[in-house]
């Protein structure tokens, strides 16, 4: 019974490796062959070796070739621009739909919810339009404003506030605390955890976006990091494997730190949002 | 606001034939409509996308549950298997498509195996055939974004009655057998809800056509899906059409909703069937 049971486990453990290697392998891969030299082979049977001499020279490389630090900086902008503005507007936006017995709560719920059934694909050119008419056409203030808030942030924060407990509220009353003081006092500290996914989804999303930075950014200076890198693999002028693959481990640095620094909310906050999906 | 108000004004847009450079738009009819509907590269596009959806949504419902529950008992060692599944949906997809376009390039990792193993003869063009180039963007959408589903299953499983299981233990039923029998069904809600999340999502896929098949969008443009025709079809400056877009526009809106009331429906017709 015993060695039955120890076997299952070795089987499952086998499972869990195999999947591993598939879903970890090919982004390990890209870490070797941005460490690999020159005269290291990244094709053919060479695509199997690790790094025997690993180097950063083409980290060096990637940032002579196209100017890392700008891009960096840019989609450090616009990310740090989304966050905020999703926080503020998220949380002010949620508590307010929180709070019942104004008219027209119900007519905004549900502007919020209906507004989510429209892909941004599907309206990306009317916004297109808005954003050439403000002159905001490779400004970065163009590629921000679209994503100032989402609709599904103002109701996750939403949710998050209408679960703090009545009593909690009327005691803050009790003790004389106005309105703007229970928010910052009461409320806001007690949906940290939704706060910090609002961030979170925030970032990666920003991050991540690429149609939309695509349409907006036209030269150079203005890119982010995704847009810069995806020139520098589709300019085959003296493309090199290794170079394209330490930009890309560049640019996954920092979701990579936040994400360890935050892993243990964020699984939280993903469980309590799906629970309540 | 948000979404309303521009789609109603891409609605609007759709009846005249506005430049992206600006200029007086004339009002056309439904002349972009009728174009549109006569427009082969419109019909690979629907057709694509379309097909993207039918591949992708299976897939996404189902490998993420499977890996949930291999991942959902408390074994040493399981925190470190799932952010491992998790890893792909941190990278962005430029990176992933970079990784992804050297593995299946012709003497990538896949191809080199392939003729080692002396299973093909010839490079698969997985990357410059409009069909092989929609089936690997399709199999890396799935490889990356399940790591995201899996995380929403298990918390699902977490609302599973323990008691189900042990009755289906009583019973004799082996881990296959609980897994339809228990499994499936005490997270049908999810399941569905994921179905129409995943729908939604390969209706909007474009990055990974552009990194993997070029600015293109494979070879003439074969393999392009609707969010990529609308941006071609609309906004290059010299060619583009905000009009003829915004058609398209709508017709990506008609198809989401289309694919999300055929969700709800095939879901909703399985809770009656038990």
């Amino acid at each position: 019974m015993i060695a039955r049971k120890r076997l299952r486990l070795a089987g499952r453990y086998a499972v869990l490796l195999s999947v591993t290697v598939v879903m970890v392998g090919p982004l390990l891969w890209q870490l070797f062959i941005a460490l690999k030299g020159q005269n290291e082979s990244v094709y053919g049977n060479g695509s199997f070796s690790v790094p025997t001499h690993p180097t950063l020279h083409n980290f060096a490389a990637v940032m002579k070739r196209i100017p890392v630090w700008t891009y960096l900086k840019n989609s450090f902008t616009v990310v740090g621009m989304s966050i905020a503005s999703n926080l503020v507007l998220a949380t002010t936006g949620g508590y307010m739909l929180s709070r019942p017995g104004w008219r027209g709560a119900k007519a905004v719920f549900l502007v919020l919810v209906i507004s989510m059934m429209f892909p941004f694909e599907s309206i990306m050119i009317s916004l297109f339009i808005d954003i050439r008419d403000l002159s905001l056409i490779d400004k970065l203030t163009g590629v921000w404003l679209p994503g100032v808030v989402g609709a599904f942030n103002v109701l996750i924060m939403r949710a998050a506030f209408a679960a703090v407990p009545d009593e909690v509220e009327e005691a803050a009353v009790l003790d004389g605390a106005g309105e703007w003081r229970r928010f910052t006092r009461v409320f806001l500290p007690s949906a940290r955890g939704a706060m910090l996914v609002v961030a979170i989804t925030t970032f990666i999303g920003a991050w991540d976006d690429f149609l939309w930075p695509f349409i907006v950014l036209r030269s150079d200076h203005s890119f982010t990091l995704t847009l810069g890198l995806a020139r520098l693999q589709s300019t085959s002028f003296g493309f090199d494997e290794r170079t394209v693959m330490a930009g890309s481990i560049i640019s996954v640095i920092p979701v990579l730190i936040l994400f360890i620094a935050t892993q243990r909310w964020f699984y939280k906050g993903v469980e309590a949002g799906a629970v309540k999906m | 606001m948000f979404g309303i108000f521009p789609f109603a004004n891409t609605v609007v847009l759709s009846f005249t034939n506005a430049k992206p450079l600006g200029g007086a738009a004339r009002n056309v009819g439904l002349r972009n409509y009728t174009e549109m509907f006569h427009d082969p590269d419109f019909w690979t596009a629907v057709k694509n996308s379309v097909e993207y959806a039918l591949v992708v949504v299976p897939l996404m419902v189902m490998l993420p549950l499977m890996l949930a529950v291999l991942v959902s008992k408390k074994i040493p060692g399981i925190g470190f298997f799932r952010t491992a599944f998790y890893l792909p949906v941190l990278a962005s997809i430029v990176v992933v498509g970079f990784s992804w376009s050297w593995m299946l390039g012709e003497n990538g990792m896949i191809n080199t195996l392939l003729k080692d193993l002396h299973l093909t003869g010839r490079p698969i063009e997985f990357l410059t055939d409009p069909h092989l180039l929609l089936l690997s963007a399709m199999a890396m959408t799935v490889w990356k974004g399940q790591g995201w589903y899996m995380v929403i299953y298990l918390a699902a499983l977490g609302n599973v009655p323990k008691e189900l299981y042990e009755a289906a233990e009583m019973d004799g039923a082996g881990a296959i057998r609980k897994f339809f029998s228990v499994t499936i069904p005490g997270v049908r809600l999810t399941m569905a809800i994921v179905g129409t999340l995943t729908a939604i999502g390969s209706l909007r896929v474009f990055t990974e056509i552009f990194i993997l098949g070029g600015p293109t969008g494979g070879p003439g443009g074969q393999a392009r899906t609707l969010p990529f025709y609308i941006r071609d079809a609309a906004l290059d400056p010299e060619t583009g059409n905000l009009g003829y877009g915004s058609a398209i526009s709508v017709a990506l809106f008609v198809l989401t909703v289309g694919l999300t009331l055929l969700g709800l429906w095939l879901s909703r017709g399985k809770e009656g069937t038990r």
